[in-house]
C-alpha cells in the first residue's frame, strides 16, 4: 500500500496586509507593503524603527467562539487564533467538526512571547549591584514577584499557541512546536505532511505565528547588523536581490493550513486547494553566524524535497517549462541570504534555474520569522488557484550578480501548478516544501 | 512493501544536577544520592523554594567538551547550550560513533555528514541577568526604570553583536550540529517538559522515513536562572521550602505530602540510529526504541497549569507507544514518568497510568528520577529515556527516595521509597506531560 496523498483543505492568515485570505492576496497583487513606523513601542530612536506590524483593526476576539478562555492570550496566540480560524472555517469544520479529536494533530512553528519589557528590565535595573557587578537574586524576586504578572509570564512560553489552538479547536492529537528560526513553519508543515503519511493524524493543524517586533528582538537583530537600516519611506526599505539591499524588515502575524488525508478530506466532501508532495530538511552544519557560502545546506533541503515529489529538476514538462513553475524564495533582502539563495536555487537547477520565476513576499509584508514559511506556502496555492505570481516589491537596482527572474515590481499572470517555498533559519537549519495542484487521479 | 525500519538507541549522555554524564548519574540514582542544593549562581531565598537541582560551579568546563578548532565558539553559548554541547559529546562517545568532532581521526567518520539528523528539544533560553543589566543600567531613568530612549540610539551597543544568537532555541541543534557534522534533517522542537521525548519520537519518524540513518536526539534546559525559578513558581511547580530544610528532602515524587519541585538543569542527547546500519559499524546494539505516542490534553484552564485530572491525554500518548511497539500493558517491566513531585500533576500522571495498566499500577515499579535531576523542562524526557537505556543494559532498577512508605503513593502507584536492586527488565515506558498539555511517550525494548 502506498502512502496516503496529504492535501490542504483550509488555510488563513494575519498580516500587516490584513487578515483574510483574498484581501490580503489582492494587495500582494498591487505590490503593496505593510511597512510602517513602528507603533509598539517607542522605537525612534532605534537603528531601526519601522517594521511591518499587524494593523490595530485585527481583533482575535472576533475570531474566537469562547473568548473568555482566551483572555491573558498573548499576540502570538492571538495571530494563530485568527488565522487558525480562518483555516478551519474554510476546512469547513466550523459546521462539521471533525469525528475523533485524537486523529487531529497540532504541529507549529510558533516563536516565543513577547517580554513584558518595561517591568523585565525594570525589575533587573532595580536589582543591580553595582558593587559586585551583579544582580541581587533576593531583590529581584521581591521587584518581579511585584512587577511580573503571573499569566503574562506563562503566555511567553513558546508552545502557548499549541495550548490556545487545541482549546479553541478541541484538538486532542499529536502536537509539537518547532522553533528553528526562520525556518520553523515550513518545518512544522513538512513535519506535519509526513506524520498524515504515516499514519499518526487524518487531519493537522499546521503553520506558525510570531512577532519580534519588541525592544528586544529590534535589539537583538540590530545588533547582529541583520536589519534595514533604510532612512526613508518604509515601504521602500525591503528590497530583497537589489544591489542596495541592506537587511530584512521585521514583519508579525501568522499562517495557519488545515493539511488532511485525501481520503479523509474526499470522504467528507471537502475540496482540495492543493496537495503536499515533498518535504525536504538539512543542516548547514557550518557556522553560527554565516550561511554555508556556497548554499550546500538550501540546496540539499531543495533537493530532498523534490526527491521526495519525484520531480528532476533538470527535467522540463511538455510546454517546455522546467517542473517547478514558481519559487517562494526566503528572500529575506540581506546581503548574503539572496546571494547564497540563488547560488543553491542555480545548484540545484542548473541551467533551468533562470526559467522558473522566483519572488520574495518579504519585501511587501516583511519577514514573519518563524511564520514566515507559512504565509509563504499560502503564496504558492493562491499562485496555482489564481494563475498569477506576486512579484518582488522594490525591485529597482537589481544586483548584477544575481540574475534569476525575481518577478520584479509587478505581479504576473502565469498558469503554475507546482511551487516550492523555501526557508532557511538563523544557524543553519534550512526547509523546503513542493506544492502542486490537486489532480484527482 | 519495504521493511519497516528498526530504530536502535547505541549512546546516552546526560547533564544534569549531579554531574556530566552517565556515570554520575547513575552512580546518583543507585545511591539515592540528591541534585537538590542551593543555588551558587544566585541567592534564590526570595522564592517559596530556595533550593535548585544544579550542577556544582566546577563540574562543567564547556572547553573539555569541544574540539580545539571550535573553543571559540563556546563564547556564544547560553549555558543550555553548554550543557547539550556536553551531553552530546558524552553520547557519541558512548556510541562509539566517530564523527568530525574527533580531530584526530582526519575525517575518517563513521555516517556520511548527510545521514546525520539532529532533534534537540529546548526551552526559552533566559538572558544572563548580569550581562544584559549592565547594559540597561546604562539606559536608567531618574527613577531606575529602562529609558527606552536612550537604549535605543546607544545603551544597546553595550551588548555584544552575537547577543541574540546565545539565545536562539535553536542554537542548541545548530551547534551540536557544527561540532559532530550532521548535515540531515534538523529540528528544535520546544514544547516545554514534552520536548525531549517529542524530538526522540522526531528521529525516529526521520530514520524511518529513510532521511537519516544516525540521529543525535533529546532535549536540554535550563531552568537554574532567575526567570526560570519565577516562571516554575508562577507556573505552580515550586516547592514549598526554607533554608532551614534538608535540600534532599523538598522533591517527593508522588508522596502524598509534596509540595513540589524545583528548578533544574540538564538533559540529554541520546545516538538513534537505524538497526542495520548500526550493526554494519558494528555498533553495541542493547536497546530498541520499538514506539512512540503523543498527543495534547484537554487544559480547563487552557495553558496547561493545572494538570489534566483523569490524565486521559497522558494515557493516550502512552497507549499510542505501546501499540506501535506492538507490546500489551502486561509485558511493561518498569515506568519512567515525569514525576516531578507536585502534586495534581502526579496526581494526573498516576490516573493516566492506571488507564492504561489498570490494577497492575500498584506492581509495575516507578523510576522516579526527579529527586536527582529537579525540573530540567526540556531536558527531562531525555533524561528519563537515557535512564530507562541504562537500565536496560544493567538489569537494575534505582533507588527511590523521598517516595513514602509502601502503600501510600499518589494514586496507589509503586512509588515509596526503596533501594536500588536487580530486575528482570525488557521493557520500558518512558513518558512525560507539559505545561500547555502537550504529552510524548516511548517504549523501550531490550534486544539481543
Amino acid at each position: 500500500m502506498s502512502e496516503p496523498r496529504v492535501v490542504v483543505t483550509g488555510m488563513g492568515w494575519v498580516t500587516s496586509l490584513g487578515h483574510t485570505v483574498d484581501g490580503v492576496w489582492k494587495r500582494l497583487m498591487n505590490s503593496e507593503s505593510g511597512m510602517a513606523p513602528i507603533t509598539h513601542f517607542k522605537a525612534a530612536t532605534f537603528p531601526t524603527s519601522f517594521a511591518a506590524e499587524v494593523k490595530a483593526d485585527f481583533d482575535y476576539r472576533t475570531f474566537l467562539n469562547d473568548p473568555k478562555v482566551h483572555a491573558t492570550t498573548a499576540l502570538n496566540a492571538q495571530f494563530a487564533l485568527g488565522a487558525a480560524r480562518q483555516a478551519w472555517n474554510q476546512a469547513g469544520f466550523h459546521t462539521h467538526p471533525p469525528k475523533d479529536p485524537r486523529r487531529v494533530g497540532l504541529y507549529l512553528g510558533a516563536g516565543e512571547g513577547v517580554l513584558d519589557f518595561d517591568n523585565y528590565a525594570g525589575a533587573l535595573i532595580s536589582a543591580w549591584d553595582a558593587t559586585t557587578q551583579k544582580v541581587d537574586g533576593v531583590r529581584w524576586a521581591k521587584a518581579a514577584l511585584a512587577r511580573l504578572e503571573a499569566l503574562k509570564e506563562i503566555e511567553q512560553e513558546p508552545n502557548m499557541s499549541l495550548a490556545h489552538l487545541a482549546r479553541e479547536f478541541g484538538i486532542r492529537g499529536p502536537a509539537s512546536n518547532c522553533l528553528t528560526a526562520c525556518a520553523a513553519s515550513t518545518q512544522a508543515i513538512g513535519e506535519a505532511f509526513s506524520m498524515i503519511r504515516r499514519g499518526d493524524a487524518d487531519i493537522m493543524m499546521s503553520g506558525g505565528t510570531h512577532t519580534m517586533i519588541h525592544p528586544l528582538g529590534v535589539t537583538g537583530f540590530n545588533r547582529l547588523t541583520a536589519l534595514s537600516t533604510f532612512k526613508g519611506d518604509p515601504t521602500l526599505a525591503s528590497r530583497p536581490f537589489c544591489m542596495s539591499r541592506d537587511g530584512f524588515v521585521m514583519g508579525e502575524g501568522s499562517g495557519m493550513v488545515i493539511l488532511e488525508k485525501l481520503e479523509h478530506a474526499l470522504a467528507r466532501g471537502a475540496t482540495p486547494l492543493a496537495e503536499v508532495i515533498g518535504y525536504g530538511s538539512s543542516a548547514d552544519a557550518f557556522r553560527i553566524t554565516d550561511i554555508q557560502p556556497e548554499g550546500r545546506g538550501a540546496a540539499a533541503a531543495i533537493n530532498a524535497a523534490l526527491q521526495q515529489a519525484q520531480i528532476d529538476p533538470a527535467a522540463v514538462g511538455p510546454d517546455g517549462r522546467p517542473l517547478i513553475h514558481y519559487i517562494s524564495a526566503h528572500g529575506t533582502g540581506t546581503k548574503e541570504n539572496d546571494s547564497i539563495e540563488t547560488r543553491a536555487v542555480k545548484v540545484v537547477f542548473g541551467e533551468r534555474a533562470k526559467h522558473i520565476p522566483m519572488s520574495s513576499i518579504k519585501s511587501m509584508m516583511g519577514h514573519l520569522i518563524a511564520a514566515a514559511g507559512a504565509v509563504e506556502f499560502m503564496t504558492c496555492i493562491l499562485a496555482i488557484q489564481h494563475g498569477m505570481l506576486p512579484p518582488t516589491r522594490n525591485h529597482h537596482d537589481p544586483d548584477p550578480a544575481l540574475d534569476l527572474d525575481y518577478v520584479p515590481n509587478v505581479a504576473r499572470k502565469c498558469a503554475v501548478d507546482t511551487c516550492i517555498s523555501n526557508s532557511f533559519g538563523f544557524g543553519g537549519q534550512n526547509d523546503t516544501l513542493v506544492v502542486t495542484r490537486y489532480k484527482n487521479s | 512493501m519495504p521493511q519497516k525500519r528498526r530504530v536502535v538507541i547505541t549512546g546516552i549522555g546526560t547533564t544534569s544536577a549531579v554531574g556530566v554524564g552517565m556515570e554520575s548519574l547513575w552512580k546518583a540514582l543507585l545511591s539515592g544520592q540528591s541534585g537538590a542544593k542551593l543555588c551558587h549562581t544566585f541567592d534564590m531565598s526570595g522564592f517559596s523554594c530556595p533550593f535548585v537541582a544544579q550542577l556544582a560551579a566546577d563540574q562543567l568546563d564547556i572547553k573539555q567538551f569541544v574540539p580545539k578548532s571550535y573553543r571559540k565558539a563556546t563564547k556564544v553559548m547560553a549555558r543550555d547550550i553548554e550543557l547539550a554541547v556536553a551531553a552530546a559529546h558524552e553520547a557519541v562517545n558512548d556510541a562509539g560513533l566517530i564523527t568530525k568532532s574527533h580531530e584526530a581521526a582526519d575525517g575518517k567518520v563513521s555516517m556520511p555528514a548527510t545521514q546525520m539528523g539532529c532533534q534537540i528539544g529546548a526551552g526559552s533560553i533566559a538572558a544572563e541577568e548580569n550581562e544584559l543589566t549592565v547594559a540597561f543600567a546604562s539606559s536608567q531613568t531618574a527613577d531606575g526604570e529602562i529609558d527606552l530612549g536612550a537604549w535605543g540610539s546607544s545603551g544597546m551597543q553595550n551588548i555584544t553583536p552575537l547577543w541574540m544568537l546565545k539565545y536562539l532555541p535553536n542554537m542548541l541543534a545548530s551547534h551540536v550540529s557544527i561540532i559532530h557534522d550532521c548535515q540531515g534533517p534538523s529540528n528544535t522542537i520546544t514544547c516545554g517538559e514534552a520536548s525531549a521525548l517529542l524530538s526522540i519520537g522526531e528521529s525516529m519518524r526521520v530514520i524511518g522515513r529513510a532521511a537519516a540513518d544516525c540521529c543525535l536526539s533529546g532535549g536540554v534546559e535550563s531552568k537554574v536562572n532567575l526567570m526560570g525559578v519565577l516562571r516554575q513558581l508562577y507556573s505552580k511547580r515550586l516547592a514549598t521550602a526554607s533554608l532551614s530544610d534538608d535540600p534532599s528532602s523538598i522533591i517527593r515524587p508522588f508522596h502524598p505530602s509534596a509540595t513540589g519541585g524545583m528548578a533544574g538543569e540538564g538533559g540529554a542527547i541520546l545516538v538513534l540510529e537505524e538497526l542495520e546500519s548500526a550493526r554494519a559499524r558494528g555498533a553495541k546494539i542493547q536497546v530498541e526504541l520499538a514506539g512512540f505516542g503523543a498527543s495534547q490534553s484537554f487544559c480547563q484552564d487552557t495553558v496547561g497549569i493545572g494538570a489534566e485530572v483523569d490524565g486521559a491525554g497522558n494515557a493516550q500518548a502512552i497507549e499510542t507507544a505501546l501499540h506501535e511497539a506492538g507490546v500489551q500493558p502486561a509485558d511493561v517491566d518498569a515506568i519512567v514518568p515525569f514525576g516531578c513531585g507536585v502534586p495534581d500533576i502526579d496526581a494526573s500522571e498516576a490516573a493516566a497510568l492506571r488507564k492504561v495498566f489498570g490494577e497492575r499500577v500498584s506492581k509495575i515499579p516507578l523510576i522516579t528520577i526527579s529527586t536527582a535531576t529537579g525540573n530540567c523542562g526540556a531536558g527531562f524526557g531525555g533524561v528519563a529515556a537515557s535512564v530507562a537505556v541504562q537500565c536496560l543494559r544493567a538489569q537494575k532498577l534505582p533507588a527511590r527516595i523521598q517516595g513514602g512508605k509502601a502503600g501510600e503513593s499518589v494514586g496507589g502507584v509503586d512509588g515509596a521509597s526503596i533501594g536500588a536492586r536487580d530486575a528482570v527488565l525488557n521493557t520500558i515506558v518512558v513518558s512525560t506531560t507539559s505545561l500547555g498539555g502537550q504529552n510524548a511517550a516511548i517504549v523501550l525494548r531490550r534486544i539481543s
